[in-house]
């Protein structure tokens, strides 16, 4: 079975996206900030992170560049889910690593395509 | 809505464009023809019938049958299609088409994401996107609409944004013509073309409807041109010499074009 991190501060979002992803057949593990995320990768890196922009302690950008230093931090797929919209936001995500953009808010239908051009189809 | 209403907007849809409206979908006329009438500026849908009913003005006619025509879209719905589409049939038909521009109908195009789908493909690729087509329309959508069927580098390589809007680049609308044409009218003055997508459609027509839209559809097919159809749609009933493409639910060509494909 895929894992899937979801990793944002709101505890609604992480719940909504819980329910979204266990539908498509992921594991789902969850982390309120960038560096909760990273010790969680550290530790089992995952097929896949949705990834929340804002956060406190570390926000998803910082996130995403130090997860691609890591020892096989090349391998999940990651796909932003962020509020902001602008096109100039989603091209410095998709550069900074990002494999897929998602702009708040979502539904289970958007989620389930995005993964699914990230190959990770349900 | 009292039934009387819904049997004259029914019968209207069904006469004027051979459009079928089930019995179990009258929650539709009521949702749908609610906004035309605060458009109109009419005080309820009851009252809009009215007027309808007693004066029969064709312009109100027409926004309660295109009310009622309108479906929903998404940009590259059924990705199977497109995937065959620009892997086989563009590059065969732009290659058959010589120096000659590719001509492509999106039929019952909607809200436009099916032919600006096309227009991407073509934009992308180098040797296709010279070609084609002229003119535009305003190509925005909603930030909901772009996250059906766009993955993010699609949208950023095609869109701009606007205000909350997102506007299709002119590029890729310069490539699309619209024209508002009545399937089930005489088709004959729109010429023939290589392409021609008419998916999800028919399954909404009345029987005699379907026939007649699709016979004209095939008729207006060039020769090495194909016809798209739902991937569950056939053209059963419908006297013409298309036969379907092997492997490709809902793609039918010239017999001569099915075998120089296989």
């Amino acid at each position: 079975m895929n894992t899937c991190l979801v990793v944002d501060d709101s505890r609604v979002i992480r719940k909504v996206a819980r329910r979204i992803l266990e539908d498509l057949g992921f594991e789902v593990a969850e982390a309120s900030d960038g560096l909760e995320a990273l010790a969680w990768c550290s530790a089992v890196m995952p097929q896949a992170i949705l990834l929340d922009w804002h956060m406190p302690v570390m926000n998803g950008i910082e996130f995403l560049r130090r997860l691609r230093q890591e020892p096989g931090g090349d391998a999940p797929k990651v796909v932003f889910c962020s509020v902001e919209n602008d096109l100039a936001r989603i091209r410095e995500a998709l550069d900074s690593g990002a494999d897929e953009y998602i702009m708040k808010p979502f539904d289970g239908d958007i989620v389930a395509a995005k993964f699914a051009y990230v190959g990770l189809a349900a | 809505m009292t039934p009387f209403d819904r049997d004259l907007a029914a019968r209207l849809c069904a006469d004027r464009a051979g459009l079928r409206i089930d019995p179990d979908k009258a929650y539709l006329l009521e949702s749908r023809l609610a906004p035309v009438a605060r458009r109109e500026g009419f005080g309820s849908l009851g009252e809009l019938m009215q007027v309808v009913r007693d004066r029969g003005e064709e312009r109100l006619v027409w926004a309660v049958v295109e009310a009622m025509a309108v479906s929903e879209s998404s940009f590259f719905r059924d990705p199977g299609v497109f995937d065959a589409l620009a892997a086989e049939t563009l590059p065969a038909l732009v290659q058959a088409r010589g120096d000659q521009p590719v001509r492509i109908w999106s039929a019952a195009c909607g809200t436009g994401q099916e032919v600006f789908s096309l227009a991407m493909l073509l934009e992308e690729d180098p040797a296709l996107g010279e070609r084609s087509l002229e003119k535009a329309q305003a190509g925005l959508y909603s930030q909901f609409e772009v996250q059906r069927g766009l993955p993010a580098r699609r949208l950023l390589r095609h869109f701009e944004k606007r205000d909350e809007m997102f506007a299709l680049s002119p590029r890729v609308r310069q490539m699309v013509r619209w024209r508002r044409v009545n399937l089930t009218e005489d088709l004959g003055r729109m010429g023939g073309f290589d392409l021609i997508l008419c998916r999800h459609v028919a399954g909404g027509l009345t029987e005699a409807a379907r026939v007649s839209v699709l016979k004209s559809l095939a008729g207006l097919l060039d020769p090495g041109g194909v016809l798209v159809l739902g991937r569950s749609e056939t053209l059963e009933g419908v006297r013409t010499a298309l036969s379907a493409l092997a492997g490709r639910p809902g793609l039918f060509a010239h017999p001569e074009a099915v075998r120089a494909a296989a």
